[in-house]
């Protein structure tokens, strides 16, 4: 194959007693895109992220990631694997703070122990020095250039979602996946955002999921689109391909809108 | 302006740097001024005698373990009395005479023709602590898949649970392993048989002139020992994957924290200092009885928790402390001095009312507990210099507790 797809997903489905939240989708992203998922309210698009995380469990078909077959693993494998993400509704540790917040990202890539943590080793010293100059490195990183000793439920709302940002990218991912990362963010913040999107794929070498309401930045960030519409694709391709394809104006706008 | 904050900070370092040693100073010589004390005017009738602090440390080195779980893991365990009780009986097992069909010794100071297992309470104490942690992951695996309510009802389950068995395990299958109603009792008490040999240690504390002194300063140390590791714990990787799991189990999961093994430690670590703590108290009073492993107890100590501050160390600490001095003391002294007065009150029949009404009135007035837990934010802080991130804070993210941090 000519494209080397870092994720794979293959009638993928689930369902909730008779709801059917995700219809047999095929979904693959090529390594180092940035691909957007979209569709109306209730369209399945988070449930599909969540599936991708392990929060959920598939009820029949498979995810590949990066060669290996994720359906079945608990969320901090597939985490440790290389797929990290943000939250639709903003969840941090509010008690914690910024810095916290970015270590505990670090989890699965810090090896500390309980003798050693207890005893302090030198190791262990070392591992947690370093682990904080990387943690205030990624805070700086994702525009949070102070504060770090903030308690993150005390940030104002544009910082809480770059300190998302930051901790999903402390996990060290492959992929990032954004559940509507822009939104409530002005129309300013939106454009500084999705140039930091951009930014990081390049810098970093991650590949980046996208899910997004606002057809503009879908528009403007991303290589490839996906459509749903109740948990099924509806269309997929390049953002002129989508902007021009009916069913997709249809599920958006409603029918007729396209004649 | 930066400057000010700056100096604030010092002055906060160096009061914590000033009162730790203090305390530690004050309980090394209490059990030396003692006597002093307690002839003091009107005070000296409330000063705890030797004895009572071992006790009151005991309970607050469960309260500290059970800090660990509640407090950081913010998992409500209604059952700790559990391992408080397989701290005991590990001690009586290993301890006393209570396997007379072996005849093993192992650096005990007690005599040589004893029968029963007599492993010197040291190696006892590691024992029991580890027996607990691992009666803690048996019972945690099954159980902490569960979330909120359901978990509190099955260690209350738990909690029911074990002593039961205690009361009942004088014949399982024919073999004495708990000895029933009677309990195990006499259970050898701490010694130094090694270093005995150069003086001044005595050899066996039960039989020393300081038999209250003596396990009052092991047990204090045990505190510190507690403590001490709690705080390193908070500060570390798996600290940080437990305050991560009381705000947001999902997001914790998300960010590569394994729910399962991070909550199973937590357990298992909160177990480890019950077990110590119930079988150096075991050793203390010299016996393991069922009737001491009832839910009332398990209740008691997460009330010291709640009224020191959930997750802090030093709040559980002084929580503990004071509960106990009241359960254990206090309240009977308070008793003494009403009736003196010619009042016909005990509040001693009334324990737990009271301690419910100080839960009430923490709960009203002070929810987040008399030292309230402050998320380690200066040290996190060096090397960054930042004005205040609000000039005023006004709005309703500013709370009480908030304030107290500062």
């Amino acid at each position: 194959m000519a494209v080397d797809n870092l994720v794979e997903v293959t009638k993928l489905r689930k369902e909730f007693g008779g709801l059917v939240a995700t219809d047999d989708v095929d979904f693959t992203i090529p390594r180092g895109s940035i691909v957007a998922l979209i569709g109306p309210n209730g369209a399945g698009k988070t449930t599909f992220f969540n599936q991708l995380t392990g929060v959920y469990k598939p009820t029949s078909g498979s995810i590949v990631f990066d060669g290996v077959e994720v359906r079945d693993l608990p969320p901090h494998a597939i985490t440790a694997l290389g797929i990290g993400r943000t939250f639709q509704n903003i969840r941090l540790f509010s008690q914690m703070t910024a810095l916290e917040n970015v270590l505990v990202g670090m989890h699965c890539r810090l090896s500390g122990g309980i003798i050693g943590s207890i005893l302090k080793t030198g190791k262990v010293r070392r591992e947690e020095a370093e682990a904080r100059d990387r943690a205030r490195e990624l805070l700086t990183y994702s525009g949070l250039p102070r504060r770090h000793g903030e308690r993150a439920g005390n940030l104002p709302y544009g910082d809480q979602r770059r300190l998302e940002v930051a901790r999903a990218l402390g996990t060290d991912p492959k992929l990032l996946l954004l559940d509507e990362p822009t939104a409530g963010m002005n129309p300013q913040e939106t454009a500084d955002f999705t140039a930091f999107v951009r930014r990081v794929r390049d810098e970093k070498g991650l590949t980046v999921l996208l899910i997004e309401h606002d057809m503009k930045i879908v528009m403007g960030v991303s290589e490839r689109i996906t459509v749903l519409e109740y948990g099924a694709k509806i269309a997929e391709g390049t953002a002129a391909e989508i902007q021009a394809d009916e069913r997709v104006i249809e599920a958006y706008l409603g029918k007729g809108a396209a004649a | 302006m930066s400057g000010i904050a700056e100096r604030a900070k010092e002055l906060r370092g160096n009061r914590n740097a000033w009162l730790v040693p203090a305390v530690i100073a004050l309980g090394v010589v209490y059990p030396f001024i003692e006597d002093g004390l307690s002839n003091l005017p009107v005070i000296g009738d409330f000063m705890p005698t030797t004895g009572t602090l071992v006790v009151m440390i005991a309970f607050t080195m469960m309260a500290v373990g059970l800090n660990i779980v509640v407090g950081y893991c913010g998992l409500l365990d209604l059952g700790y009395v559990a391992f408080y009780a397989v701290g005991a009986y590990t001690a009586g097992w290993l301890a006393s005479q209570h396997f007379e069909q072996v005849t093993f010794h192992f650096g005990s100071s007690v005599d040589n023709d004893q029968v029963g297992i007599h492993v010197t309470m040291w190696v006892v104490l590691i024992f029991a602590g580890l027996l607990t942690m691992l009666a803690g992951i048996l019972i945690g695996l099954p159980t902490l898949r569960l979330r909120g309510d359901y978990l509190a009802i099955v260690t209350l389950g738990f909690g029911e649970i074990i002593p039961q068995v205690v009361r009942n395990g004088d014949s399982f299958g024919g073999f004495n392993l708990t000895n029933g109603t009677f309990g195990i009792a006499p259970i050898d008490a701490v010694g130094f048989p090694v270093l005995s040999s150069i003086g001044f240690f005595p050899e066996n504390f039960q039989t020393s002139d300081n038999r209250e002194r003596w396990y009052y300063l092991i047990a204090f140390l045990l505190l510190l020992f507690t403590i001490f590791c709690s705080v390193r714990l908070r500060d570390s990787r798996l600290g940080r994957a437990w305050i991560a799991i009381r705000e947001d189990e999902t997001a914790a999961a998300a960010m590569g924290v394994p729910l399962m093994r991070t909550k199973t430690w937590s357990y298992a670590l909160g177990a480890f200092f019950g077990g110590v703590a119930g079988a150096y108290y075991a050793s203390f009073k010299s016996g393991a009885f069922p009737a001491d492993f009832y839910f009332n107890i398990s209740v008691f100590l997460l009330c010291m928790v709640i009224l020191g501050g959930m997750g802090s160390i030093w709040g559980v600490t002084v929580g503990g402390m004071i509960l106990a001095y009241l359960n254990f003391s206090g309240l009977s002294t308070i008793g003494s001095k009403i009736q003196d007065a010619g009042l016909d009150f005990d509040p001693t029949k009334y324990q737990f009312g009271i301690y419910g009404i100080i839960i009430v009135l923490m709960m009203l007035f002070r929810p987040a507990g008399l030292i309230p837990e402050r998320r380690h934010k200066i040290e996190l802080e060096e090397g960054v210099h930042d004005t205040p991130f609000y000039d005023v804070q006004t709005e309703g993210t500013l709370t009480d507790r908030d304030r107290s941090n500062d």
